[in-house]
């Protein structure tokens, strides 16, 4: 028996084929479509009913309050924790069929800096999807590496262990090895947190050359102040989707006050509730 | 004692026996070395405590299912088959534990060990207490019996340490990407549940064959110490592995070479002991991460922290003497006294940078009227060619600093100084070129290869 | 089965004594994610005793007791100096430094063999039935040695945990805070330390050195899976401790000769850890919050109870359109999808005898009184539910069932009452059906 049960219809009938409809308009060639997504972990309901889809060869950030579900909503698109409810689709295609499409630039925090490798052998990492089981790294492959370190101005610094970089160098390296995936979509985790100014200037203009070679780049981000010059499009979340769309559309007072404003408690309360009672996982 | 001879005949392995026991712990130690760099570096170091506690209801049990069938109960595959099915069990129930309640893996850690151990105790009675020969020794598993060591033990123990090796070889990569980032690992499809189940397999492997050498309690040390010792001496992955592989070879070689050469040493104790010998010396003099390497470090830097002061106080003191940019010529020498008017630094230090700069030629004692090496006090100094040089970059490297921060950080002018004193030392002379690039539009005479003007009034 | 009281009563007594002394240092380790330190710390004791041994040549004497703390001790310091100074991860630099030391207490152990008559293996298991034969007079009534030992250590750490309980609860719970209100969290470490270690020392006789740790860790976790608060916690793992001592020994003496016909017992320490062992599972699967088994059950239960909620919502929604409404058992079959025709059958049933629907006879369902008042709040909830998420969150009329759908079922009367008022009290929901009062 299952925890949520599809009910019948008469109140619905029509809203049922609704549904229905709406799942079909998700476009093909969209690089990201998210469906119905609902995220629910440890009692604590995160995300609610996100439904989107964003267009191809675009710069689009993420924006919300803490504890909007921003970085969830980015996990829970790549499998790396599990969906109450809903589908993800990538160009089309579930996830799972279409990952080395999709780079991935995880929080800094996430890991070990004292790990004993080189900023050069993190950066090869973005390649091991491509190499493949048991194949050694070949010379190639680390060139590869290389010219992406050389492309966020770390070259000289590439035979350092990577507890010696300075924070911005770190996110800079976790930026090189998503590049070096040759990755048609970009999802980045707070990839400005906790970095000088000089490094946020040069991160953005790597973004800004991925859309421009027609690349897809969503981008988890938390200053308000620079969405418009940054971003092309911009999702505004707040455990549910407030607005998605082009940024001098949607970025407007009416939808950061939607955003940052007052909760809404009763759907906190009953969100809550239902993930603690009924455990929505299928 | 053993004479030299009696020690040359055993580190040479001249006799049969000694070989077998000295090559099969150096290998056995080579192996644990190399799977438990992964455990550890997976932050999972005390998995291999639990499972080598669980393995022990496994060698009881094996051994009271082969007598009831009918066979040999001592038969060594067999009981390190049930050792090593309990200890995954073991393991299995560690990650069962976490998966299910809301206790911490340590607890489950704790629980699954005592509790396996406990089962292996109890089943020990059992056996103990049955009619029958032949039940002596199974004990010899919690302490090992180095000495008693057979050729098909040595067979075992190649067996498993090439199997190891193997694995580690083809799925190097994959590991390595695993423990660095498991969950950017996953995103790129990496299944990571699979590649934790195979480390622990293999640690499960290391553990059995290790249990007829050094017993359940010491294989532990062995998977734990050499990675822990290794990592001292490098920061690259391969190289780590390769050390941790030496120092888990050398701790059996030598300790089961000490275990032959004197009475009533305990092969496993010893070989566990000369593993946290090197892990002390590892963390001492270990040239990445040791702590004597570490205190070396910030004495030098302390010390040409304070070379740079005593050289921009000289340099400071000509400038304001003569206002403005020095030659050689006009340079005016400095006494003691003028010197420790400069900075609030204590005599002793002030003499002791004098004397290093002394030694590097930077700086010369001028005129030695009245004073002898004695008495210092009347000496005057000034800087050598050599001297104003570096010292001329050092001002620099200084005052550009100060810039930056009255430019870019919004400090007050009456305060750089202070704040510019604590960065200017690590300046690197990629961080300089940056630096001038930084303050081209608010000062364009830093592009000259000369020293500025300083920023705010010298005191 | 032979039951020797002076004997069996005396072995039950002091493994008591033993899980009940264990059992209260043993909350806060676990409490403080540090159960692997009890582990460590046992291990680690075998070179005190040894040197202790060495020096004095007897047991239970002051001198063993002092060793022993003082390399549980030494291992904690030791661990801390190499993690920080060293910069080793936690886990590793403890795995280190225990077996190290346990390495060094076996060779002292094997090289003094001719001095002293220790046997590690008893260090390790202890043999429980053996440290009753030792036995002392103190205040006129003969008792085991390990006894009265165990019974004082139990006694100086239930007064110091209760004059403490405060602090420790604090320290355990968040460091920084005891920090600031002036709680040395240092002292509180290393005072949790000693006592751990003269607990281990203590009990070592009686169980053996490593099935402390089940002593120490087990009935603390078993405790924390059955409650979630920490003065009962404390109070059930004295409890379990003591039954698991009870029992395991009982199981020591009867469960061997059920399975082997020749052999009459077992070692009372190895049971005594194993049942400590079954009791944790059956916590982990019974509890009646946190296990396993309940939480199906219960999960099962509130699933029925929502396929129960919905056939009522249907049968409502059925009867809002008399002309569809006689076959309204098969609709309820056919339209329930993803439930199977059995539990709805079953959910039928249920509501009939609890008096919410009635049996019209052949194939038919209607409402009762108490059904229809049952039936109104649910469809209430749900339509108020949709007014709500398509004002304030502006999904599109598609988009507002599933939401409402999973909400109707956990929408408390004053819910409705604020859903209400945040929706300026509508008759009507956005696919324009009406809002029953």
């Amino acid at each position: 028996m299952s925890g949520t049960i599809q009910k019948p219809v008469i109140d619905n009938a029509k809203a049922n084929v609704d549904v229905i409809a709406t799942g079909q308009e998700h476009p093909e060639d969209s690089p990201l479509s998210v469906h119905d997504l609902t995220v629910a972990y440890h009692r604590k309901p995160v995300l609610w009913d996100i439904d989107l889809d964003l267009p191809d060869g675009k710069v689009i950030g993420i924006v919300g309050p803490n504890g909007a579900g921003k970085s969830t909503l980015l996990k829970a698109c790549m499998d790396l924790i599990p969906r109450a409810s809903g589908r993800v689709m990538v160009y089309g295609k579930p996830y799972k069929k279409q990952r080395q499409l999709v780079g991935y630039v995880p929080q800094r925090e996430t890991v070990d800096w004292d790990f004993p490798v080189s900023a050069l052998d993190v950066v090869t990492m973005g390649r091991y999807a491509r190499i493949g089981w048991c194949w050694p790294v070949t010379r190639s492959h680390r060139a590869a590496a290389m010219t992406a370190l050389d492309r966020v101005g770390l070259a000289d610094f590439a035979h350092r262990q990577i507890s010696q970089l300075s924070g911005g160098q770190q996110q800079r390296v976790f930026l090189a090895r998503a590049l070096t995936q040759e990755a048609q979509l970009y999802l980045m985790d707070e990839p400005f947190a906790a970095v000088d100014a000089a490094t946020e200037q040069a991160i953005v203009r790597i973004l800004h050359d991925l859309r421009d070679a027609g690349r897809t780049v969503v981008v988890v981000h938390h200053d308000l102040q620079t969405v418009p010059t940054y971003f092309d499009w911009v999702a505004m979340l707040n455990m549910r989707l407030v607005a998605v769309g082009p940024v001098d559309e949607v970025f407007t007072q009416v939808n950061l006050q939607k955003t940052y404003g007052g909760k809404l408690t009763l759907l906190d309360e009953a969100a809550y509730a239902v993930s603690r009672e009924m455990r929505v996982k299928r | 004692m053993p004479t030299i001879e009696d020690i040359l005949a055993l580190l040479t392995l001249r006799d049969y026996n000694t070989r077998l026991v000295i090559t099969s712990t150096a290998i056995l130690g080579a192996a644990a070395g190399l799977i438990g760099s992964f455990l550890m570096l997976r932050r999972r170091s005390l998995m291999g405590d639990a499972l080598s506690h669980a393995t022990l209801p496994g060698i009881a049990i094996a051994f009271l299912v082969m007598v009831a069938v009918g066979g040999e109960g001592k038969y060594l595959p067999g009981l390190l088959a049930g050792a090593a099915i309990a200890g995954l069990i073991g393991v299995g129930c560690v990650v069962w534990i976490t998966r299910l309640s809301h206790l911490r893996d340590d607890t489950a850690m704790g629980i699954v060990l005592s509790v396996f151990f406990g089962l292996g105790v109890a089943l020990l009675g059992v056996i103990q207490n049955l009619p029958g020969g032949n039940k002596a020794g199974l004990e010899s598993f919690i302490y090992g019996k180095t000495a008693s060591m057979v050729w098909s033990d040595f067979v075992l123990i190649c067996g498993a340490a090439v199997v190891c090796m193997v694995m580690c070889l083809l799925f190097y990569k994959e590991l390595k990407s695993l423990c660095f980032d498991a969950n950017y690992a996953r995103s790129w499809g990496l299944p990571t549940g699979l590649l934790d189940a195979m480390v622990l397999a293999l640690v499960c492997v290391v553990v059995v064959i290790g249990l007829q050498a050094v017993g359940l309690i010491l294989i532990i040390a062995l998977l734990i110490t050499p990675p822990a010792a290794a990592r001292f001496w490098t920061h690259r992955l391969g190289m780590m592995l390769v050390l941790s592989v030496v120092i888990g070879a050398a701790s059996g070689y030598l300790g089961s070479a000490v275990s032959a050469l004197f009475p009533r040493m305990p092969a496993g104790a010893i070989i566990v002991v000369v593993a946290a010998i090197l892990f002390l010396v590892s963390m001492l003099m270990g040239p990445a991460r040791g702590v004597l390497p570490r205190v070396w470090r910030g004495f030098v830097l302390q010390h040409s922290v304070l070379r740079q002061h005593v050289l921009r106080a000289f340099y400071e003191m000509n400038e304001s003497a003569h206002e403005g940019e020095l030659t050689e010529v006009e340079q005016t020498q400095l006494s003691i006294d003028r010197l420790m008017a400069a900075r609030s630094w204590r005599r002793t230090q002030l003499l002791r940078a004098l004397r290093a700069a002394r030694r590097e030629g930077l700086v010369e004692v001028a005129s030695a009227s009245g004073g002898d090496d004695e008495n210092m006090d009347g000496r005057v100094y000034r800087l050598t060619d050599q001297g104003l040089v570096v010292a001329a970059r050092n001002v620099r490297n200084h005052r550009l600093w100060e810039m930056y921060l009255i430019a870019h950080a919004d400090i007050a002018p009456s305060h750089v100084d202070r704040d510019a004193d604590q960065v200017e030392h690590v300046l690197g002379d990629e961080m300089v070129a940056r630096l001038e690039e930084r303050l081209r539009r608010e000062y364009p005479e830093v592009l000259l290869p000369k020293v500025p003007i300083s920023p705010h009034v010298i005191e | 089965m032979t039951w020797t009281p002076a004997i069996d009563n005396w072995i039950v007594a002091t493994g008591v004594m033993a899980a009940l002394a264990c059992a209260l240092p043993g909350n806060f380790l676990v409490l403080r994610r540090m159960s692997m330190m009890g582990d460590a710390i046992t291990h680690a004791v075998l070179p005190g005793l040894a040197v202790a041994f060495l020096m004095t040549s007897s047991r239970g004497s002051v001198t063993m007791f002092v060793g022993a703390v003082l390399a549980g001790l030494l291992t904690t310091l030791f661990t801390q100096w190499v993690e920080r100074f060293g910069r080793v991860d936690g886990n590793a630099a403890m795995g280190v430094v225990f077996t190290t030391l346990f390495a060094v207490g076996l060779i002292l152990i094997v090289r003094s063999a001719d001095h002293v008559d220790l046997d590690p293996s008893c260090v390790l298991y202890g043999s429980i039935e053996q440290a009753v034969l030792d036995t002392v007079r103190p205040f006129g009534i003969a008792m085991p040695r390990a006894f009265l030992t165990l019974l004082i250590v139990f006694a100086i750490n239930a007064i110091l945990f209760g004059v403490f309980y405060k602090e420790f609860k604090l320290s355990a719970f968040d460091p920084a805070l005891a920090t600031t209100l002036g709680i040395n969290a240092t002292v509180m470490h290393y005072l949790l330390m000693i006592v751990v270690a003269v607990t281990t020392v203590a009990a070592f006789e009686a169980v053996g050195s490593i099935l402390v740790i089940a002593m120490l860790i087990v009935p603390p976790a078993t405790a924390r899976l059955l409650t979630d608060r920490l003065g009962v916690m404390i109070l059930l793992s004295l409890v379990l401790g003591a039954a698991s001592a009870g029992l395991g020994h009982v199981g020591a003496i009867t469960v061997p000769s059920m399975i082997f016909p020749e052999v009459s017992d077992t070692t009372t320490a190895g049971v005594i850890a194993v049942v400590a062992g079954l009791l944790f599972v059956m916590a982990l699967l019974l509890s009646p919050r946190h296990g396993v088994i309940s939480r199906a059950v219960h999960r099962w239960q509130l699933n029925f109870h929502i396929v129960k909620q919905d056939v009522l919502g249907l049968v409502y929604r059925l009867e809002e359109h008399p002309g569809e409404h006689e076959q309204a058992v098969q609709r309820i079959l056919q339209d329930a999808m993803d439930v199977r025709p059995m539990v709805s059958h079953w959910a039928i049933g249920r509501l009939v005898r609890e008096g919410l629907l009635n049996r019209m006879g052949g194939d038919d369902v209607r409402l009762t009184e108490t059904g229809r008042e049952h039936a109104t709040r649910l469809v209430r909830a749900h339509r108020l539910w949709e007014t709500y998420l398509e004002r304030h969150l502006d999904l599109p009329a598609g988009r507002l069932h599933p939401t409402a759908e999973r909400f109707e079922h956990v929408t408390t009367e004053t819910m409705a009452k604020r859903l209400a008022d945040s929706t300026d009290r509508p008759a009507q929901d956005p696919h324009g059906r009406d809002i029953p009062r």
